[in-house]
Protein backbone atom coordinates (compact mmCIF):
# COMPACT_ATOMS: atom_id res chain seq x y z
CA UNK A 1 0.00 0.00 0.00
CA UNK A 2 1.24 3.46 -0.82
CA UNK A 3 -0.46 6.74 -0.01
CA UNK A 4 -0.75 9.31 -2.78
CA UNK A 5 -0.56 13.03 -2.17
CA UNK A 6 -4.34 13.17 -2.55
CA UNK A 7 -4.62 10.49 0.12
CA UNK A 8 -2.49 12.61 2.44
CA UNK A 9 -4.68 15.67 1.80
CA UNK A 10 -7.77 13.60 2.55
CA UNK A 11 -6.26 12.28 5.78
CA UNK A 12 -5.26 15.80 6.81
CA UNK A 13 -8.81 16.95 6.17
CA UNK A 14 -10.16 14.08 8.29
CA UNK A 15 -7.73 15.12 11.02
CA UNK A 16 -8.72 18.78 10.69
CA UNK A 17 -5.15 19.86 10.10
CA UNK A 18 -4.26 22.34 7.36
CA UNK A 19 -1.23 21.19 5.35
CA UNK A 20 0.90 23.06 2.85
CA UNK A 21 2.11 21.43 -0.35
CA UNK A 22 5.55 20.98 1.20
CA UNK A 23 4.03 19.31 4.24
CA UNK A 24 2.03 16.97 2.01
CA UNK A 25 5.24 15.78 0.37
CA UNK A 26 7.02 15.28 3.70
CA UNK A 27 4.01 13.59 5.29
CA UNK A 28 3.55 11.30 2.32
CA UNK A 29 7.06 9.95 2.68
CA UNK A 30 6.89 9.50 6.45
CA UNK A 31 3.39 8.03 6.51
CA UNK A 32 4.33 5.56 3.80
CA UNK A 33 7.36 4.47 5.84
CA UNK A 34 5.15 4.04 8.88
CA UNK A 35 2.53 2.07 7.01
CA UNK A 36 5.22 -0.18 5.58
CA UNK A 37 6.12 -0.96 9.20
CA UNK A 38 2.49 -1.45 10.12
CA UNK A 39 1.94 -3.82 7.20
CA UNK A 40 4.07 -6.42 9.04
CA UNK A 41 1.18 -7.26 11.31
CA UNK A 42 -1.23 -7.93 8.48
CA UNK A 43 0.51 -11.18 7.61
CA UNK A 44 -0.20 -12.59 11.08
CA UNK A 45 -3.06 -15.06 11.40
CA UNK A 46 -5.45 -13.60 13.97
CA UNK A 47 -8.54 -15.60 13.11
CA UNK A 48 -10.51 -16.35 16.24
CA UNK A 49 -8.53 -13.86 18.36
CA UNK A 50 -10.66 -11.51 20.41
CA UNK A 51 -9.58 -7.88 19.91
CA UNK A 52 -8.06 -6.40 23.07
CA UNK A 53 -9.41 -2.88 23.27
CA UNK A 54 -8.14 -2.16 26.71
CA UNK A 55 -5.38 -3.14 29.07
CA UNK A 56 -7.82 -4.25 31.74
CA UNK A 57 -11.30 -5.70 31.54
CA UNK A 58 -12.96 -2.65 32.99
CA UNK A 59 -16.60 -1.68 32.89
CA UNK A 60 -17.83 1.86 33.10
CA UNK A 61 -19.03 2.37 36.63
CA UNK A 62 -22.55 3.56 37.24
CA UNK A 63 -23.23 6.25 39.78
CA UNK A 64 -26.29 7.93 41.15
CA UNK A 65 -27.71 10.50 38.76
CA UNK A 66 -26.87 13.46 40.93
CA UNK A 67 -24.59 16.43 40.35
CA UNK A 68 -21.37 16.04 42.31
CA UNK A 69 -19.12 18.70 40.80
CA UNK A 70 -19.61 22.35 41.67
CA UNK A 71 -20.49 24.81 38.91
CA UNK A 72 -17.18 26.40 37.90
CA UNK A 73 -18.25 27.83 34.57
CA UNK A 74 -16.35 31.09 34.98
CA UNK A 75 -13.11 29.35 35.91
CA UNK A 76 -13.33 26.97 32.98
CA UNK A 77 -14.25 29.70 30.52
CA UNK A 78 -11.43 31.92 31.75
CA UNK A 79 -8.98 29.85 29.68
CA UNK A 80 -11.04 30.03 26.47
CA UNK A 81 -9.77 32.02 23.49
CA UNK A 82 -12.96 34.07 23.33
CA UNK A 83 -16.14 34.16 25.42
CA UNK A 84 -19.03 36.55 25.88
CA UNK A 85 -21.92 36.38 28.33
CA UNK A 86 -20.98 32.84 29.30
CA UNK A 87 -20.85 31.64 25.69
CA UNK A 88 -17.85 30.50 23.64
CA UNK A 89 -17.36 32.73 20.60
CA UNK A 90 -16.37 31.21 17.27
CA UNK A 91 -16.29 32.66 13.74
CA UNK A 92 -19.65 33.36 12.15
CA UNK A 93 -20.60 30.45 9.89
CA UNK A 94 -24.12 31.49 8.85
CA UNK A 95 -24.57 34.72 6.92
CA UNK B 1 21.25 15.63 46.75
CA UNK B 2 19.59 13.49 49.38
CA UNK B 3 17.21 10.74 48.31
CA UNK B 4 13.52 11.09 49.10
CA UNK B 5 13.94 8.65 52.00
CA UNK B 6 16.88 10.65 53.36
CA UNK B 7 14.89 13.89 53.05
CA UNK B 8 11.93 12.36 54.88
CA UNK B 9 14.19 11.10 57.68
CA UNK B 10 16.11 14.37 57.95
CA UNK B 11 12.92 16.40 58.15
CA UNK B 12 11.43 14.07 60.76
CA UNK B 13 14.58 14.25 62.85
CA UNK B 14 14.72 18.01 62.67
CA UNK B 15 18.09 17.86 60.90
CA UNK B 16 16.89 20.01 58.03
CA UNK B 17 13.94 22.12 57.01
CA UNK B 18 11.77 22.30 53.96
CA UNK B 19 13.09 25.79 53.28
CA UNK B 20 16.64 24.45 53.31
CA UNK B 21 15.78 21.57 50.97
CA UNK B 22 13.85 23.78 48.58
CA UNK B 23 16.57 26.43 48.60
CA UNK B 24 19.16 23.78 47.72
CA UNK B 25 17.02 22.52 44.82
CA UNK B 26 16.33 26.01 43.52
CA UNK B 27 20.07 26.78 43.54
CA UNK B 28 20.76 23.65 41.50
CA UNK B 29 17.97 24.57 39.09
CA UNK B 30 19.25 28.14 38.75
CA UNK B 31 22.73 26.87 38.03
CA UNK B 32 21.90 24.21 35.45
CA UNK B 33 18.40 24.47 34.01
CA UNK B 34 19.52 27.06 31.50
CA UNK B 35 21.73 24.47 29.89
CA UNK B 36 19.59 21.36 30.38
CA UNK B 37 16.15 22.87 29.67
CA UNK B 38 14.66 20.18 31.90
CA UNK B 39 12.05 22.44 33.48
CA UNK B 40 9.67 24.71 31.59
CA UNK B 41 8.22 26.44 34.65
CA UNK B 42 9.89 27.22 37.97
CA UNK B 43 8.13 29.25 40.64
CA UNK B 44 10.71 29.94 43.33
CA UNK B 45 8.52 32.32 45.31
CA UNK B 46 5.62 29.88 45.41
CA UNK B 47 7.91 27.01 46.38
CA UNK B 48 9.64 28.95 49.16
CA UNK B 49 6.32 30.14 50.54
CA UNK B 50 4.99 26.57 50.53
CA UNK B 51 8.21 25.38 52.18
CA UNK B 52 7.88 27.96 54.94
CA UNK B 53 4.28 26.94 55.47
CA UNK B 54 5.33 23.27 55.61
CA UNK B 55 7.99 24.04 58.22
CA UNK B 56 5.43 25.94 60.28
CA UNK B 57 2.96 23.07 60.01
CA UNK B 58 5.62 20.55 61.06
CA UNK B 59 6.55 22.72 64.02
CA UNK B 60 2.87 22.78 64.96
CA UNK B 61 2.75 18.99 65.06
CA UNK B 62 1.94 17.92 61.49
CA UNK B 63 3.66 14.55 61.03
CA UNK B 64 2.94 13.79 57.38
CA UNK B 65 6.24 12.22 56.22
CA UNK B 66 6.37 14.02 52.84
CA UNK B 67 5.50 17.40 54.32
CA UNK B 68 7.85 19.96 52.79
CA UNK B 69 9.66 17.58 50.42
CA UNK B 70 10.46 19.18 47.02
CA UNK B 71 8.83 17.67 43.94
CA UNK B 72 8.70 18.29 40.20
CA UNK B 73 5.64 17.45 38.12
CA UNK B 74 5.74 16.46 34.48
CA UNK B 75 3.95 19.23 32.60
CA UNK B 76 1.16 16.81 31.68
CA UNK B 77 -0.53 16.75 35.10
CA UNK B 78 -3.06 19.55 35.48
CA UNK B 79 -2.39 21.44 38.69
CA UNK B 80 -4.70 24.29 39.56
CA UNK B 81 -3.02 27.64 39.05
CA UNK B 82 0.01 26.18 37.27
CA UNK B 83 0.56 26.50 33.55
CA UNK B 84 0.06 23.02 32.08
CA UNK B 85 1.46 23.14 28.55
CA UNK B 86 2.05 19.43 27.82
CA UNK B 87 5.04 20.61 25.80
CA UNK B 88 2.78 22.16 23.19
CA UNK B 89 2.19 25.55 21.67
CA UNK B 90 -1.46 24.50 21.75
CA UNK B 91 -1.49 24.80 25.55
CA UNK B 92 1.15 27.50 25.92
CA UNK B 93 -1.43 29.82 27.48
CA UNK B 94 -3.29 27.20 29.52
CA UNK B 95 -3.44 27.74 33.26
CA UNK B 96 -5.10 24.65 34.70
CA UNK B 97 -8.39 25.51 36.41
CA UNK B 98 -8.41 22.20 38.29
CA UNK B 99 -5.97 19.59 39.56
CA UNK B 100 -5.29 16.06 38.45
CA UNK B 101 -5.75 13.31 40.99
CA UNK B 102 -1.97 12.80 41.04
CA UNK B 103 -1.38 16.49 41.82
CA UNK B 104 -4.09 16.41 44.47
CA UNK B 105 -2.55 13.33 46.07
CA UNK B 106 0.87 14.97 46.13
CA UNK B 107 -0.58 18.17 47.59
CA UNK B 108 -2.40 16.17 50.26
CA UNK B 109 0.85 14.42 51.17
CA UNK B 110 2.47 17.82 51.71
CA UNK B 111 4.94 17.94 48.81
CA UNK B 112 6.28 21.34 47.75
CA UNK B 113 6.16 21.75 43.97
CA UNK B 114 9.24 23.44 42.52
CA UNK B 115 8.11 23.54 38.93
CA UNK B 116 7.10 21.67 35.84
CA UNK B 117 9.21 19.33 33.73
CA UNK B 118 9.68 19.71 30.00
CA UNK B 119 8.38 16.85 27.86
CA UNK B 120 7.73 15.71 24.34
CA UNK B 121 4.62 17.42 23.01
CA UNK B 122 1.56 15.54 24.28
CA UNK B 123 3.96 12.82 25.41
CA UNK B 124 4.70 11.81 21.84
CA UNK B 125 8.36 11.02 21.44
CA UNK B 126 11.31 9.00 22.59
CA UNK B 127 13.94 11.70 22.84
CA UNK B 128 12.40 14.89 24.23
CA UNK B 129 13.20 16.68 21.01
CA UNK B 130 9.52 17.28 20.23
CA UNK B 131 8.80 19.94 22.84
CA UNK B 132 7.58 23.38 21.82
CA UNK B 133 10.02 24.66 24.44
CA UNK B 134 13.04 23.04 22.85
CA UNK B 135 15.01 19.89 23.41
CA UNK B 136 16.02 18.71 26.87
CA UNK B 137 19.68 17.77 27.27
CA UNK B 138 20.97 14.68 29.03
CA UNK B 139 22.87 15.68 32.20
CA UNK B 140 25.41 12.89 31.58
CA UNK B 141 26.25 14.26 28.14
CA UNK B 142 24.64 17.48 27.03
CA UNK B 143 25.08 16.49 23.38
CA UNK B 144 22.75 13.54 24.00
CA UNK B 145 19.01 13.26 24.37
CA UNK B 146 17.55 12.43 27.80
CA UNK B 147 14.91 10.11 26.33
CA UNK B 148 11.24 10.84 26.13
CA UNK B 149 8.62 11.74 26.80
CA UNK B 150 9.36 12.16 30.52
CA UNK B 151 12.89 13.29 29.67
CA UNK B 152 12.52 16.55 31.55
CA UNK B 153 11.56 14.67 34.71
CA UNK B 154 14.41 12.19 34.26
CA UNK B 155 17.00 14.88 33.54
CA UNK B 156 15.78 16.92 36.53
CA UNK B 157 16.16 14.01 38.95
CA UNK B 158 19.55 13.02 37.50
CA UNK B 159 20.74 16.63 37.78
CA UNK B 160 19.66 16.92 41.41
CA UNK B 161 16.86 19.43 40.83
CA UNK B 162 14.65 17.26 43.09
CA UNK B 163 14.79 13.75 44.51
CA UNK B 164 11.53 12.76 42.87
CA UNK B 165 9.45 13.70 39.85
CA UNK B 166 6.25 12.48 38.30
CA UNK B 167 6.22 10.93 34.84
CA UNK B 168 3.90 9.15 32.46
CA UNK B 169 4.48 6.10 30.32
CA UNK B 170 2.43 5.33 27.20
CA UNK B 171 5.01 3.25 25.32
CA UNK B 172 8.03 3.48 27.58
CA UNK B 173 8.10 7.15 28.52
CA UNK B 174 9.10 6.57 32.14
CA UNK B 175 11.40 3.59 31.63
CA UNK B 176 13.33 4.82 28.58
CA UNK B 177 14.28 8.28 29.92
CA UNK B 178 15.05 6.71 33.31
CA UNK B 179 17.45 4.35 31.51
CA UNK B 180 19.01 7.14 29.44
CA UNK B 181 19.52 9.36 32.51
CA UNK B 182 20.64 6.70 34.99
CA UNK B 183 17.72 6.90 37.39
CA UNK B 184 14.98 4.53 38.56
CA UNK B 185 11.41 4.74 37.31
CA UNK B 186 8.35 2.53 37.39
CA UNK B 187 5.32 2.38 35.14
CA UNK B 188 2.65 0.74 37.28
CA UNK B 189 -0.08 -1.68 36.24
CA UNK B 190 -2.61 0.16 34.09
CA UNK B 191 -5.38 1.50 36.31
CA UNK B 192 -3.33 1.83 39.51
CA UNK B 193 -2.65 5.56 39.14
CA UNK B 194 -5.58 7.78 38.20
CA UNK B 195 -5.51 9.44 34.79
CA UNK B 196 -7.96 12.12 35.89
CA UNK B 197 -6.47 15.48 34.97
CA UNK B 198 -3.55 13.93 33.12
CA UNK B 199 -3.65 15.27 29.57
CA UNK B 200 -4.62 12.24 27.51
CA UNK B 201 -2.51 10.85 24.68
CA UNK B 202 -3.59 7.20 24.28
CA UNK B 203 -6.15 6.39 26.94
CA UNK B 204 -5.79 2.62 27.05
CA UNK B 205 -2.00 2.88 27.41
CA UNK B 206 -1.18 6.05 29.40
CA UNK B 207 -0.13 5.50 32.99
CA UNK B 208 1.49 7.84 35.50
CA UNK B 209 4.32 6.78 37.74
CA UNK B 210 7.24 7.97 39.86
CA UNK B 211 10.83 8.69 38.84
CA UNK B 212 13.62 8.89 41.41
CA UNK B 213 17.18 7.81 42.09
CA UNK B 214 16.23 4.65 43.98
CA UNK B 215 13.60 1.92 43.98
CA UNK B 216 12.88 2.70 47.61
CA UNK B 217 12.01 6.28 46.67
CA UNK B 218 9.82 5.07 43.83
CA UNK B 219 7.95 2.84 46.29
CA UNK B 220 7.40 5.72 48.70
CA UNK B 221 6.26 7.95 45.87
CA UNK B 222 3.97 5.31 44.37
CA UNK B 223 2.27 5.08 47.76
CA UNK B 224 1.29 8.71 47.26
CA UNK B 225 0.43 8.60 43.55
CA UNK B 226 -1.60 5.38 43.43
CA UNK B 227 -5.14 4.78 44.55
CA UNK B 228 -8.67 4.38 43.31
CA UNK B 229 -10.30 7.46 41.82
CA UNK B 230 -13.97 7.34 40.92
CA UNK B 231 -13.47 10.27 38.51
CA UNK B 232 -11.35 8.05 36.24
CA UNK B 233 -13.54 5.33 34.77
CA UNK B 234 -10.47 3.17 34.16
CA UNK B 235 -9.20 3.48 37.73
CA UNK B 236 -9.22 0.06 39.35
CA UNK B 237 -11.15 -0.43 42.56
CA UNK B 238 -8.50 -2.04 44.71
CA UNK B 239 -7.56 -1.73 48.34
CA UNK B 240 -4.78 0.73 49.11
CA UNK B 241 -1.39 -0.97 49.08
CA UNK B 242 1.95 -0.29 50.74
CA UNK B 243 4.44 -0.55 47.90
CA UNK B 244 7.39 -0.56 50.32
CA UNK B 245 6.28 -3.80 51.94
CA UNK B 246 8.57 -6.11 49.97
CA UNK B 247 11.69 -3.95 49.89
CA UNK B 248 13.48 -6.18 52.41
CA UNK B 249 12.24 -9.45 50.92
CA UNK B 250 15.15 -11.79 50.08
CA UNK B 251 15.53 -12.90 46.47
CA UNK B 252 16.40 -16.54 47.12
CA UNK B 253 14.29 -18.66 44.81
CA UNK B 254 13.22 -15.75 42.61
CA UNK B 255 12.70 -16.97 39.07
CA UNK B 256 13.82 -14.45 36.46
CA UNK B 257 12.67 -14.94 32.89
CA UNK B 258 15.00 -13.77 30.15
CA UNK B 259 13.11 -13.42 26.86
CA UNK B 260 15.18 -14.59 23.91
CA UNK B 261 13.68 -11.89 21.72
CA UNK B 262 15.08 -9.13 23.97
CA UNK B 263 18.65 -10.30 23.37
CA UNK B 264 18.46 -10.68 19.62
CA UNK B 265 19.79 -8.74 16.65
CA UNK B 266 19.80 -4.99 17.16
CA UNK B 267 20.86 -4.99 20.79
CA UNK B 268 23.99 -2.95 21.38
CA UNK B 269 26.86 -5.09 22.70
CA UNK B 270 27.63 -2.78 25.62
CA UNK B 271 23.97 -2.71 26.67
CA UNK B 272 23.84 -6.50 26.43
CA UNK B 273 26.97 -6.81 28.57
CA UNK B 274 25.59 -4.54 31.30
CA UNK B 275 22.29 -6.42 31.39
CA UNK B 276 24.09 -9.75 31.55
CA UNK B 277 26.24 -8.49 34.43
CA UNK B 278 23.14 -7.35 36.30
CA UNK B 279 21.53 -10.75 35.80
CA UNK B 280 24.72 -12.38 37.15
CA UNK B 281 24.39 -10.17 40.21
CA UNK B 282 20.84 -11.41 40.67
CA UNK B 283 22.12 -14.99 40.54
CA UNK B 284 24.47 -14.14 43.40
CA UNK B 285 21.46 -12.86 45.31
CA UNK B 286 19.79 -16.25 44.95
CA UNK B 287 17.72 -15.89 41.80
CA UNK B 288 17.46 -18.55 39.15
CA UNK B 289 17.23 -17.86 35.44
CA UNK B 290 14.57 -19.20 33.11
CA UNK B 291 14.81 -19.06 29.35
CA UNK B 292 11.50 -17.72 28.05
CA UNK B 293 10.07 -16.52 24.77
CA UNK B 294 7.86 -13.56 23.91
CA UNK B 295 7.38 -14.55 20.28
CA UNK B 296 5.29 -11.57 19.22
CA UNK B 297 7.73 -8.94 20.50
CA UNK B 298 8.38 -7.48 17.05
CA UNK B 299 4.67 -7.02 16.46
CA UNK B 300 4.43 -4.64 19.40
CA UNK B 301 5.74 -1.84 17.20
CA UNK B 302 3.13 -2.01 14.41
CA UNK B 303 0.35 -2.74 16.90
CA UNK B 304 1.33 0.20 19.10
CA UNK B 305 1.74 2.58 16.19
CA UNK B 306 -1.83 1.86 15.14
CA UNK B 307 -3.51 1.84 18.54
CA UNK B 308 -1.72 4.82 20.10
CA UNK B 309 -2.26 7.18 17.12
CA UNK B 310 -5.88 6.05 16.83
CA UNK B 311 -6.54 6.96 20.45
CA UNK B 312 -4.49 10.14 20.09
CA UNK B 313 -6.49 11.30 17.09
CA UNK B 314 -9.62 10.96 19.18
CA UNK B 315 -8.22 12.50 22.37
CA UNK B 316 -6.60 15.42 20.62
CA UNK B 317 -9.76 16.33 18.73
CA UNK B 318 -10.60 18.47 21.78
CA UNK B 319 -7.90 20.94 20.73
CA UNK B 320 -9.97 22.91 18.26
CA UNK B 321 -9.37 26.47 19.40
CA UNK B 322 -12.82 26.91 20.92
CA UNK B 323 -12.80 26.15 24.64
CA UNK B 324 -9.14 26.48 25.59
CA UNK B 325 -5.68 26.67 24.16
CA UNK B 326 -4.31 28.29 21.05
CA UNK B 327 -6.63 29.74 18.39
CA UNK B 328 -5.47 30.93 14.99
CA UNK B 329 -5.65 34.63 14.20
CA UNK B 330 -6.60 33.80 10.62
CA UNK B 331 -10.25 34.38 9.89
CA UNK B 332 -12.44 32.09 7.85
CA UNK B 333 -15.06 29.45 8.27
CA UNK B 334 -15.34 27.31 11.38
CA UNK B 335 -13.62 24.45 9.57
CA UNK B 336 -10.83 26.80 8.51
CA UNK B 337 -10.43 27.88 12.10
CA UNK B 338 -10.14 24.28 13.30
CA UNK B 339 -7.66 23.36 10.59
CA UNK B 340 -5.46 26.45 10.92
CA UNK B 341 -5.55 26.31 14.73
CA UNK B 342 -4.40 22.72 14.72
CA UNK B 343 -1.81 23.34 11.99
CA UNK B 344 -0.31 26.19 14.03
CA UNK B 345 -0.69 24.61 17.47
CA UNK B 346 0.65 21.10 16.92
CA UNK B 347 4.22 20.11 16.10
CA UNK B 348 5.25 17.74 13.32
CA UNK B 349 5.27 14.53 15.38
CA UNK B 350 1.84 15.18 16.85
CA UNK B 351 0.40 15.97 13.43
CA UNK B 352 1.91 12.79 12.02
CA UNK B 353 0.32 10.67 14.75
CA UNK B 354 -3.06 12.36 14.54
CA UNK B 355 -3.10 11.85 10.78
CA UNK B 356 -2.07 8.22 11.21
CA UNK B 357 -4.86 7.75 13.71
CA UNK B 358 -7.44 9.45 11.54
CA UNK B 359 -6.49 7.15 8.68
CA UNK B 360 -6.55 3.85 10.57
CA UNK B 361 -9.94 4.73 12.04
CA UNK B 362 -11.42 5.87 8.75
CA UNK B 363 -14.08 4.01 6.83
CA UNK B 364 -12.70 0.98 5.04
CA UNK B 365 -9.51 0.74 7.09
CA UNK B 366 -10.83 0.30 10.63
CA UNK B 367 -10.91 -3.50 10.54
CA UNK B 368 -7.72 -3.88 8.55
CA UNK B 369 -5.67 -1.73 10.89
CA UNK B 370 -7.34 -0.89 14.18
CA UNK B 371 -9.10 -4.19 14.90
CA UNK B 372 -6.12 -6.12 13.57
CA UNK B 373 -3.83 -4.21 15.93
CA UNK B 374 -6.11 -4.99 18.85
CA UNK B 375 -5.94 -8.70 18.01
CA UNK B 376 -2.16 -8.51 17.90
CA UNK B 377 -2.34 -6.76 21.26
CA UNK B 378 -4.13 -9.80 22.66
CA UNK B 379 -1.40 -12.10 21.32
CA UNK B 380 1.24 -9.96 22.99
CA UNK B 381 -0.62 -9.97 26.31
CA UNK B 382 -1.02 -13.76 26.03
CA UNK B 383 2.74 -14.11 25.48
CA UNK B 384 3.40 -12.36 28.77
CA UNK B 385 0.92 -14.53 30.66
CA UNK B 386 2.51 -17.67 29.24
CA UNK B 387 5.89 -16.35 30.39
CA UNK B 388 4.65 -15.57 33.89
CA UNK B 389 3.59 -19.20 34.24
CA UNK B 390 7.31 -19.96 34.24
CA UNK B 391 8.86 -17.04 36.12
CA UNK B 392 8.22 -14.35 38.74
CA UNK B 393 9.65 -11.39 36.86
CA UNK B 394 11.00 -10.79 33.38
CA UNK B 395 14.27 -8.97 32.84
CA UNK B 396 15.95 -7.48 29.81
CA UNK B 397 17.17 -4.21 28.38
CA UNK B 398 14.98 -1.12 28.39
CA UNK B 399 16.35 0.05 25.08
CA UNK B 400 18.52 -1.47 22.33
CA UNK B 401 21.04 1.39 22.57
CA UNK B 402 22.03 4.13 24.97
CA UNK B 403 21.04 7.77 24.42
CA UNK B 404 21.72 9.06 20.94
CA UNK B 405 22.84 12.55 20.07
CA UNK B 406 20.38 15.40 19.79
CA UNK B 407 19.28 15.76 16.18
CA UNK B 408 20.87 12.48 15.10
CA UNK B 409 17.57 10.81 14.22
CA UNK B 410 15.46 13.84 13.36
CA UNK B 411 15.22 12.91 9.71
CA UNK B 412 14.05 9.38 10.43
CA UNK B 413 11.17 9.20 12.92
CA UNK B 414 10.61 5.53 12.11
CA UNK B 415 14.11 4.72 13.39
CA UNK B 416 13.13 6.35 16.68
CA UNK B 417 9.95 4.25 16.83
CA UNK B 418 12.05 1.09 16.54
CA UNK B 419 13.97 2.07 19.69
CA UNK B 420 10.83 1.32 21.71
CA UNK B 421 10.76 -2.38 20.88
CA UNK B 422 11.36 -3.63 24.44
CA UNK B 423 8.98 -1.26 26.18
CA UNK B 424 5.82 -1.13 24.05
CA UNK B 425 4.58 -4.63 24.84
CA UNK B 426 4.30 -3.82 28.54
CA UNK B 427 1.92 -0.94 27.79
CA UNK B 428 -0.12 -2.94 25.33
CA UNK B 429 -0.59 -5.67 27.95
CA UNK B 430 -1.11 -3.17 30.79
CA UNK B 431 1.66 -4.70 32.89
CA UNK B 432 3.98 -2.93 35.31
CA UNK B 433 7.57 -2.32 34.21
CA UNK B 434 10.52 -0.46 35.59
CA UNK B 435 14.01 0.70 34.75
CA UNK B 436 16.98 0.30 37.08
CA UNK B 437 20.47 1.73 36.44
CA UNK B 438 22.97 -1.08 35.83
CA UNK B 439 26.00 0.54 34.25
CA UNK B 440 27.43 2.84 31.63
CA UNK B 441 28.55 2.48 28.05
CA UNK B 442 32.07 3.49 27.06
CA UNK B 443 30.72 6.88 25.95
CA UNK B 444 29.54 7.52 29.51
CA UNK B 445 25.83 7.09 28.75
CA UNK B 446 23.80 5.21 31.38
CA UNK B 447 22.24 1.78 30.77
CA UNK B 448 18.96 0.61 32.29
CA UNK B 449 17.73 -2.87 33.19
CA UNK B 450 14.06 -3.44 32.58
CA UNK B 451 12.11 -5.46 35.15
CA UNK B 452 8.62 -6.52 34.06
CA UNK B 453 6.17 -7.94 36.55
CA UNK B 454 2.78 -9.54 36.37
CA UNK B 455 -0.31 -7.43 37.08
CA UNK B 456 -0.27 -5.72 40.49
CA UNK B 457 3.20 -6.97 41.38
CA UNK B 458 4.70 -3.49 41.89
CA UNK B 459 5.72 -4.19 45.48
CA UNK B 460 7.58 -7.32 44.47
CA UNK B 461 9.29 -5.57 41.53
CA UNK B 462 10.37 -2.66 43.69
CA UNK B 463 11.78 -5.15 46.20
CA UNK B 464 13.66 -6.94 43.43
CA UNK B 465 15.14 -3.61 42.32
CA UNK B 466 15.87 -2.47 45.87
CA UNK B 467 17.79 -5.63 46.73
CA UNK B 468 20.00 -5.08 43.68
CA UNK B 469 20.57 -1.49 44.75
CA UNK B 470 21.68 -2.69 48.19
CA UNK B 471 24.68 -4.44 46.66
CA UNK B 472 25.47 -2.10 43.75
CA UNK B 473 25.98 1.65 43.46
CA UNK B 474 25.00 2.48 39.89
CA UNK B 475 21.97 4.36 41.22
CA UNK B 476 24.16 6.46 43.50
CA UNK B 477 26.19 7.98 40.69
CA UNK B 478 25.50 11.53 39.59
CA UNK B 479 26.57 13.39 36.47
CA UNK B 480 29.31 16.00 36.71
CA UNK B 481 27.59 19.28 35.95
Amino acid sequence: MSLSQDDVRRIARLARIAVSDDEVVASQSQLNQLFTLIEEMRAVDTDGIEPMAHAQDVMLRLRDDVATAPNRREAFQAVAPSVENGLYLVPKVIE
Amino acid sequence: MKTLKQQIDALAAGQTTSVALVTECLAQIAAHNGELNALVTVDADKALAAAAAADAARAAGDTRPMLGVPLIHKDIFCHEGWKTSCGSKMLDNFIAPYSSQVAENCDAAGFVVLGRANMDEFAMGSANENSYYGAVKNPWDTKAVPGGSSGGSAAAVAAGFAAVATGTDTGGSIRQPAAFCGITGIKPTYGIVSRFGMVAFASSLDQGGPMAKTAEDCALMLNVMAGFDERDSTSLERAKEDYTRDLAAPLAGLKIGLPREYFAEGLDAEVAAAITAAVEQYKLLGATIVDISLPNTKLAIPSYYVIAPAEASSNLSRFDGVRYGHRTAKTGSLDDMYEQTRAEGFGAEVKRRIMTGAYVLSHGYYDAYYIKAQKIRRLIANDFQAAFAQCDVIMGPVTPTTAWNIGEKNADPIAVYLEDIYTLGVNLAGLPGMSVPVGFASNGHPIGLQIIGNYFSEAKMLGVAHQYQQVTDWHCKSPAL
